[in-house]
């Protein structure tokens, strides 16, 4: 049985390191520059094409999905990066013995490190990912669909791959690791595509390749959420007359996740969670 | 209570088809300074972390503390310095050992105190707010032994605590060691270094291949006496005249005369200079740990036996010189 007192000393062991190496403070560089970029080019993009009517209100919305693409995709590294040399290195440099040694369960500190990265992951896509989009109502007018929950489902975009590159830390060396989780992360978004012309295009190989794509690593399910929140509105998309259906399997745009792939993407952390614990258990150090 | 601090039987653990640790039975009584010795890969780090509960063993039970292998509570009694030793380089000795009072569940109010005793203990007052990154290997040395001293531990596991140590350092051990002893801590010291074990332990256990080859008590190994004379005699008078005091060898001009008591040398000197022998030198031993440990490892007819303990033996860089000046301590030069 894990204490929550044991993982509370690893979670603020981690959010500590995360401050003291710099991780926090580089994060907050690089949103204070993206959101000072994002706003000065959507300005740009707003005096070149003010938003008239629907085919603005597209165009603003394509580049606005393409920024959280970007920012999704920064999510994921920081992720993978954060996360892959949580456990593997501290055992190879020797770090872990003398913590082990202590009164505490591997599950605490597997679970205390998650926490700790979860925190700053999750405090860094919220914050962040408001701030680019406020930039963007600011410079444009631009309001999409969903704009609270749009960073809501990046932020858990994240989780999903902290949560993978973690597992994959208890057996793999952090390099190799990371490496495993991006290629992993790839490929889920380009089999949410190809799910997306199957679904667009009534194929049932292909949706069903994105159906097993999703189970078996759930992060396109959350950053089609996402695209899709900040895409605009059905009533907009067919009064600019776009196939409101279609033009939600594009790439990059999406429809909110139903409930039951919700509860799939926790059961889906919960469960990778368990299996890290277990690994973690049973890996000499 | 058990009578033990550590107890374990037949205790194994093989890594697929290796095997680290082949039997360990052995006990370890509480306030005892115990020594384990063994040539580099005999197995010593393994048992380390099966007492500590850093690794299931593949059979065998053991309780330490009187409780199972493994037990989490127990990990509160039990100070341990790992061989590979590394703290968070990003942190202060002192944050290092606030982390580890906080991983050992002691009470808040106590930190203060316990971080200044660790500190003052091991040297490190003057640099306790620098980042341990900054530190010397030797430093870090000292920091991981305050961090094992924290929260005055039942038992104290040193897994070669003198491995980074200038002689000051290994000096600053023996004095640290000789306190917990006195305060009644039981510390078991993993070491190939030697004389650091010989001068500060009570007994010794020698691994070799997993197994425990044997236990030795301090006391009965430093009975065990015998002086060397440097002598030039004219003839085959002087062996004569030795072997009557006890098994005697001749290695150049040295003469080494085993088992003779410390009351019986004067009259050995006084017959070899009366029959006609020069002697330029007489040097009371006594055997060392390492002469032990040597015929041991040494005595199983396997080369490579041998020729591995030698080479742990000459992994101690002190541990020649020290052999050589434990070898002459108390030596008195007899000029003919």
């Amino acid at each position: 049985m894990s204490s929550i007192a044991g993982i509370a000393i690893i979670a603020r062991l981690t959010l500590r390191e995360a401050v003291r190496r710099r991780l926090l403070w580089v994060l907050v560089g690089l949103t204070a520059l993206i959101v000072v970029l994002t706003w000065w080019a959507f300005g740009r993009i707003a005096e070149a094409s003010p938003i008239t009517g629907p085919v603005q209100v597209l165009g603003i919305s394509q580049v606005t999905v393409m920024l959280a693409f970007m920012f999704s995709f920064i999510l994921a590294m920081t992720a993978v990066f954060a996360g892959s040399p949580a456990i593997g290195s501290d055992i190879e440099s020797g770090l872990l013995l003398a913590v082990l040694a202590r009164p505490i369960r591997r599950s605490e500190v597997l679970l205390g490190r998650w926490l700790g990265l979860a925190v700053v992951l999750v405090g860094y896509a919220l914050v962040a990912g408001y701030l680019e989009l406020g930039a963007v109502v600011a410079a444009t007018g631009y309001v999409p669909a969903e704009p609270l929950v749009g960073p809501i489902y990046l932020a858990g975009e994240s989780l999903i791959l902290l949560t993978l590159a973690i597992v994959i830390s208890t057996r793999v060396a952090s390099v190799a690791g990371g490496a495993i989780a991006v290629v992993a992360y790839g490929l889920a978004w380009m089999a949410g595509v190809m799910g997306g012309v199957g679904e667009a295009f009534d194929n049932n190989i292909l949706r069903s390749v994105g159906v097993m794509a999703r189970l078996i690593l759930p992060s396109d399910v959350l950053w089609r959420g996402s695209a899709g929140a900040l895409s605009p509105t059905d009533n907009v998309l067919t009064a600019g007359g776009v196939n409101a259906n279609l033009y939600r399997f594009s790439p990059f745009s999406g429809t909110s996740p139903s409930l039951p792939w919700l509860a799939w993407c926790v059961v889906w952390i919960v469960g990778a969670l368990v299996l890290g614990i277990v690994l973690f258990r049973n890996r000499e150090v | 209570m058990s009578g033990f601090a550590i107890e374990t039987r037949e205790l194994r653990k093989e890594f697929g088809r290796t095997v680290a640790l082949a039997d360990l039975t052995m006990t370890v009584p509480r306030g005892e300074v115990f020594g384990f010795l063994g040539p580099n890969g005999a197995g010593k780090t393994t048992a380390v972390k099966l007492l500590l509960g850093l690794t299931r063993p593949s059979a065998g039970q053991g309780r330490v503390l009187g409780a199972p292998l493994g037990d989490v509570a127990t990990r509160r009694r039990v100070g341990y310095l790992p061989e590979l030793f590394r703290y968070q380089g990003w942190m202060t000795a002192r944050e290092v050992l606030a982390l580890h009072c906080e991983l050992a569940r002691l009470p808040r109010s106590s930190w203060p105190k316990e971080i200044a005793e660790a500190l003052e203990l091991v040297g490190l007052a003057d640099r306790a707010d620098g980042r341990s990154d900054t530190y010397s290997k030797g430093m870090q040395q000292r920091l991981g032994i305050g961090v094992a001293l924290l929260g005055q531990p039942e038992l104290v596991v040193l897994d070669e605590p003198t491995s980074a140590l200038d002689p000051v350092g290994r000096q600053d051990v023996r004095r640290i060691i000789g306190a917990l002893r006195d305060r009644g801590t039981t510390v078991f010291l993993n070491s190939h270094m030697l004389t650091e074990v010989e001068r500060v332990c009570d007994r010794v256990a020698i691994v070799d291949r997993g197994r425990v080859v044997a236990e030795l008590s301090m006391a009965e190994l430093t009975q065990e006496r015998g002086v060397r004379l440097r002598v030039i005699a004219p003839d085959g008078a002087a062996l004569e005249v030795a072997a009557r005091y006890g098994p005697t060898r001749v290695d150049g001009e040295w003469l080494a005369i085993d088992g003779i008591a410390d009351a019986d040398v004067p009259a050995l000197v006084r017959e070899l200079v009366a029959s006609g022998a020069a002697i330029h030198a007489v040097v009371p031993t006594r055997q060392s740990l390492e002469d032990r440990f040597m015929a041991l490892l040494g005595a199983d007819g396997s080369a490579g036996a041998a020729a591995e303990s030698e080479a742990e033996v000459d992994g101690g860089s002190d541990v020649g010189a020290d052999a050589a000046a434990s070898g002459s301590s108390g030596s008195a030069e007899v000029r003919p």
